[in-house]
């Protein structure tokens, strides 16, 4: 078997809001194909570090930032944005459905990619929901409003809408923050199964999410990477003290 | 005395009522009054006739279709520009000196005198432009009173589209034409049909600014272009009011309920589209 490849590379990285610096020196490897949790208490940078990523935080108008994110070696700094977004998705902490129905939900993406064809977009969107476990459910309300879905199912939705693009990553930003505990086990389930052909970063809250689902799982505290190491280690022996405290509740 | 909170909020309470009803009551008595008044003048020579015997008689059907030009030429100039402006300032113009001034500005033109403008119309559309007195100069003139309007409550509705649908529209790798094309827009249109439709009652009702700029004093023809001049209700209303000698009551109020009825037929029209789109709202 070949060495991990490696996804991302993070250099140096600092991210400033205003004054207030958010991720201080940054360095971390991401591999293909792995699930890397990112736990830390509220106003680690977690989220910032995600949105970092696909550069959504470029939004902010008084955000800034230093050194280096390289995307199999391009600097994601330097590809355009739509295609870095298309490569990289996104699933938010809330169901954010768009206000379209069901089917045109996961097919919007491809459509403002350009794609006409109509039996094409069926096919893509067909797929996508049948991989993020929604197709059963919904394959006969396809034309309903998406926020006729239960929350657990818009979440799914928004998953096979990410998944419709075609990315080679997925963030997931605290994804089940909104969910009750099965629909949490679906979704959990969903990115364990997507791991065989997706690089996955997952920012939670929830430490026992971290545990059942990531490879790896990174430790953040006040925008600094306390540490970053195979999940079993993190969880059973801990470098840092912080950490240890973390994970047993003890602050944050 | 010692204060007892329950007593205060009691009269709170109704000092807050009575100043609500104040705003009913003078609405209530300008509708029965123009109404009872002016019912007795409508049937259809009045509604379709031209004026007859000094405006003493016949009908006011061309200040009816004046007007309606008017209003119409007035949006199709300020809609598109004032929803274009809107697009920018809340799309994508960055909080800075440029802006606040721009901002600055569309506040203060709403602030504008309607005579003011209506001289300014005078100068600009009829003098340099040498557009004459005409619709189109009219039309351009109420067109610039009406897009501080249009841009303000278009900026309202494309502002309170949830940030969260761009960030995801983006977040797939859609541009941010395409997130205002596809998502923000068809999410704040019925905001911006509402305030395009309070423009037009504004447009309908003004006298000022088409006095200078448009009104004919008397026109028994309909306007064959936009170069033409053309009667308009407002300006029709003061003219049988104060400049015509012994035009009968009737007449008077039976114009003023014309117009009235056509400015409240456009806010009607604007509660409905904004009802229906309020129901339709999914988030």
């Amino acid at each position: 078997m070949v060495a991990p490849q490696v996804k991302f590379e993070i250099r140096d990285l600092n991210v400033w809001f205003g004054p207030a610096q958010a991720i201080k020196r940054l360095d971390m490897e991401i591999a293909a194909n792995e699930i890397l949790s990112v736990i830390g208490p509220s106003n680690s940078g977690k989220t910032t570090f995600l949105r970092t990523l696909n550069r959504l935080i470029e939004l902010n108008v008084n955000c800034r930032v230093s050194g280096a994110v390289e995307l199999e070696g391009k600097d994601v700094f330097r590809i355009d944005a739509e295609l870095l977004r298309k490569k990289i998705g996104m699933v938010f902490a809330l169901p954010l459905p768009l206000p379209l129905s069901i089917f045109d939900n996961v097919a919007y993406g491809v459509r403002m990619h350009g794609l006409k064809n109509k039996d094409k977009i069926k096919a893509i969107a067909e797929e996508a929901l049948k991989e993020a476990y929604l197709w059963e459910e919904v394959k006969d309300r396809l034309a309903e409003s998406a926020f006729k879905l239960s929350g657990g199912q818009q979440q799914r939705l928004c998953i096979a809408r990410t998944l419709a693009v075609g990315p080679e990553v997925i963030l997931f930003d605290e994804p089940c923050s909104g969910l009750d505990p099965i629909s949490t086990a679906k979704v959990e389930d969903a990115m364990l199964k997507l791991k065989e052909k997706y690089t996955i970063v997952l920012v939670t809250n929830n430490v026992k999410q971290a545990a059942r689902v990531g490879d790896r799982t990174a430790f953040f505290l006040s925008g600094e990477l306390i540490e970053v190491d195979k999940t079993d280690r993190i969880f059973t022996a801990p470098r840092d003290k912080r950490t240890d405290g973390y994970i047993r509740g003890k602050f944050g | 005395m010692k204060r007892n909170p329950y007593r205060s909020q009691k009269i709170a309470f109704a000092l807050l009522l009575l100043a609500t009803l104040l705003i009913i009551v003078p609405v209530g008595l300008i509708v029965v009054i123009i109404v009872q008044k002016g019912l007795p003048a409508i049937n259809w020579q009045f509604l379709s006739d031209i004026p007859r015997q000094g405006m003493r008689a016949g009908g006011i059907f061309p200040a009816i279709v004046g007007t309606l030009y008017l209003v119409f030429g007035a949006i199709l100039f300020a809609l598109p520009i004032g929803l274009l402006a809107a697009i920018y300032l809340s799309e994508y113009s960055k909080e800075n000196f440029m802006s606040r001034i721009i901002k600055l500005a569309i506040v203060n033109l709403a602030g504008v005198p309607s005579v003011v403008y209506g001289l300014f119309g005078l100068a600009l559309f009829v003098v340099f432009f040498k557009f004459g007195a005409s619709i189109l100069s009219g039309s351009l003139t109420l067109g610039i009173m009406i897009l501080p309007i249009i841009i303000t409550t278009s900026r309202e509705a494309l502002e309170s589209v949830p940030q969260s649908f761009r960030e995801v529209s983006l977040s797939l790798g859609a541009s941010k034409w395409q997130t205002i094309r596809h998502i923000v827009l068809p999410n704040a249109i019925p905001g911006v049909l509402t305030g395009t439709i309070l423009g037009l009652g504004r447009a309908a009702g003004e006298t000022a600014p088409i006095l200078f700029t448009v009104a004919a004093f008397y026109l028994p023809q309909l306007p064959k272009s936009i170069f033409d001049q053309a009667m308009a209700l407002p300006y029709h209303l003061y003219v049988i009011s104060t400049q015509v000698p012994n035009v009968d009551e009737k007449v008077r109020y039976g114009t003023a309920l014309v117009l009235l009825a056509m400015v409240l037929f456009m806010n009607l029209i604007a509660i409905i589209i904004r009802y229906k789109f309020r129901r339709k709202k999914k988030w």
